[in-house]
């Protein structure tokens, strides 16, 4: 059974079904994908993932635990951990503030410390201003405060939702690159984009959604390679 | 010859600031639940005023039937058990109020809590009245701080009793307080997170429900405590005083910018100012002494809608 399972997940809001039929594995180490276009139901799978939607069926297996029907707050204690589309950084507090947050759960100070200070060493622009409040930051920045707020909890898997989001190319390089790195010191990374190409040229594994199912799957090359992904996801950007 | 006839306005006008002073950090008191509560779920918890009455009867309950004489006649006994006591009972509503009557309503369209929380006031009402010995009429309720006022000797002398400076003491100290553990601790933080988005408070493993109710049951202990201090000042307590006084505690969280703290002490003190100067000089005196609250309500309103410490902000210290 693979790290993070999910198999028919089926999510509606009210009598709209967002979701009707996606089944995905993520693997233990890896970085895995999910691309697809504008309402493809990639964000609602992740807040149904992460616990801040309940799913009609299907089933979600984390760790080798169901836990579809877990509030939040369990979800994230068991080690995983959502950074949400469009950053939603508690904009009214600081730096500082924000990263405890994160840590909400954790009682061990010292700990808290540590993995605050190594936050500030991946983005050390954060450290120099810690006490200036979120809103005040770049929409590069506040990525990078996402992300840091989002491993303050020790995540064993990381979910991403949209990181390049209104960035620059440069700036989307670098969180992408920062991604990696975490995934080379241990921390599994479920990623959801619509900047396909940077997405399946940095992942081991993809999967394509579409009208809320998933419908193609394989390594990032293979995607990256295939004439359909080309064609519908990648039309644009191959040319640039 | 003028000065002969300054002195004594000038002891009525500050008798009056002084009562208006006492008046408003009681007020601010209770704004302080208001405005908690709508910082974190947006209700105007219209029974607010109602856990300050309980609150009240609370402390009258224990002194009356609880406490032996000898303890319930001596102050610095009687003083803080009856805080205490009050303060718990005005808690225990508090959370109960939320537990069964707003929660089930938590994504329910906006106006279905707000009459709700009508309906709880009316209903709580009429329990005590219903269940209360001798609630039917007002009862008495001991001073239960030290007798005796301050007299400071302008004109024909400014008289501000003690159990008056004890409720302002107390009122700023809690203020400041829960200022502090809102803007200093983990649990205020989370109450902040919550307040400014709850869907990533979840995502930051806060359990929201527990926000809530750590908030009802701190808006309902701050009630209780004034609903005790009230008794021991006006030495009355009759059914209707939460919901009057409810009113003024709702004005002064607007005023202040609801969801503001700090906006909460600021306009309830406002509020016991205007109250006061208008009873006294304002043409009709204390019996039109409300609407001159209204009054500033309007202007505020029109002028300042989100209140002088307003933003778009919730709770902030």
């Amino acid at each position: 059974m693979a790290f993070l399972s999910v198999r028919d997940l089926v999510v509606a809001y009210g009598a709209i079904q967002a979701v009707r039929g996606v089944t995905f594995d993520v693997e233990q180490g890896q970085i895995v994908s999910l691309i697809g276009s504008n309402g493809a139901g990639k964000t609602t799978t992740l807040r149904t993932l992460s616990g801040l939607l309940r799913p009609v069926s299907g089933t979600i297996e984390f760790d080798g635990t169901p836990i579809q029907k877990m509030p939040a707050h369990e979800i994230l204690s068991r080690g995983m951990a959502h950074s949400p589309e469009g950053r939603r950084l508690f904009a009214r507090m600081s730096v500082e503030e924000n990263l405890r947050l994160g840590a909400y759960t954790r009682k061990d100070e010292a700990g808290i410390a540590q993995d605050m200070q190594r936050v500030y060493d991946l983005f050390p622009v954060l450290g120099e201003r810690r006490t200036n409040k979120a809103g005040l930051f770049s929409g590069g920045e506040q990525q990078m405060l996402a992300i840091g707020r989002a491993l303050m909890s020790r995540p064993k898997l990381l979910m991403l939702d949209e990181p390049s989001m209104g960035l620059s190319p440069i700036m989307t390089q670098r969180i992408f690159d920062t991604v990696r790195e975490l995934r080379d010191e241990g921390t599994t990374v479920l990623l959801v984009e619509q900047n396909a190409l940077a997405a399946l040229a940095l992942s081991d594994k993809a999967y394509v959604i579409d009208l809320g199912r998933t419908t193609l799957s394989g390594t990032g090359a293979e995607l990256l390679a295939d004439p359909r992904v080309q064609e519908a996801y990648l039309g644009e950007n191959v040319g640039t | 010859m003028h000065a002969v006839e300054e002195t004594p306005r000038l002891s009525t006008f500050l008798s009056q600031i002084a009562n208006g002073l006492v008046l408003g950090s009681l007020i601010a008191l209770i704004a302080l639940g208001y405005t908690m509560v709508y910082g974190i779920i947006t209700l105007i918890n219209f029974a607010h005023g109602e856990i300050f009455m309980v609150g009240a009867y609370g402390g009258l309950a224990t002194l009356t039937y609880i406490l032996p004489t000898a303890i319930a006649t001596t102050w610095y006994f009687a003083l803080p058990i009856a805080l205490v006591a009050g303060a718990l009972v005005a808690m225990l509503i508090a959370v109960a109020m939320e537990r069964f009557a707003y929660r089930p309503l938590r994504n329910a369209p906006r106006l279905a809590p707000l009459i709700t929380a009508l309906g709880v006031s009316v209903a709580l009402q009429e329990a005590m009245r219903v269940f209360y010995p001798g609630a039917t009429a007002a009862l008495p309720f001991p001073n239960l701080f030290v007798e005796g006022a301050v007299v400071i000797p302008i004109g024909d002398g400014v008289v501000i009793r003690y159990v008056g400076i004890l409720l302002v003491v107390m009122s700023l100290v809690l203020a400041f307080g829960l200022e502090r553990f809102i803007e200093r601790t983990r649990l205020g933080r989370a109450m902040r997170a919550t307040s400014q988005d709850r869907d990533v408070a979840r995502l930051m493993g806060i359990d929201p429900d527990r926000v809530i109710v750590l908030t009802f049951a701190i808006g309902g202990a701050l009630a209780g405590v004034a609903g005790v201090l009230y008794g021991s000042y006006l030495n009355n307590i009759n059914i209707d005083m939460g919901f009057q006084n409810g009113i003024f505690a709702f004005t002064a969280a607007v005023l202040g910018g609801i969801g503001n703290i700090r906006g909460a002490v600021v306009g309830g003190l406002m509020i016991g100012l205007v109250k006061a100067l208008a009873g006294q000089y304002m043409p009709g005196g204390t019996a039109y002494d409300y609407v001159w609250i209204f009054v500033v309500l309007i202007a505020v309103l029109v002028f300042r809608p989100q209140g002088f410490f307003g933003e778009s902000e919730r709770v902030r210290a």
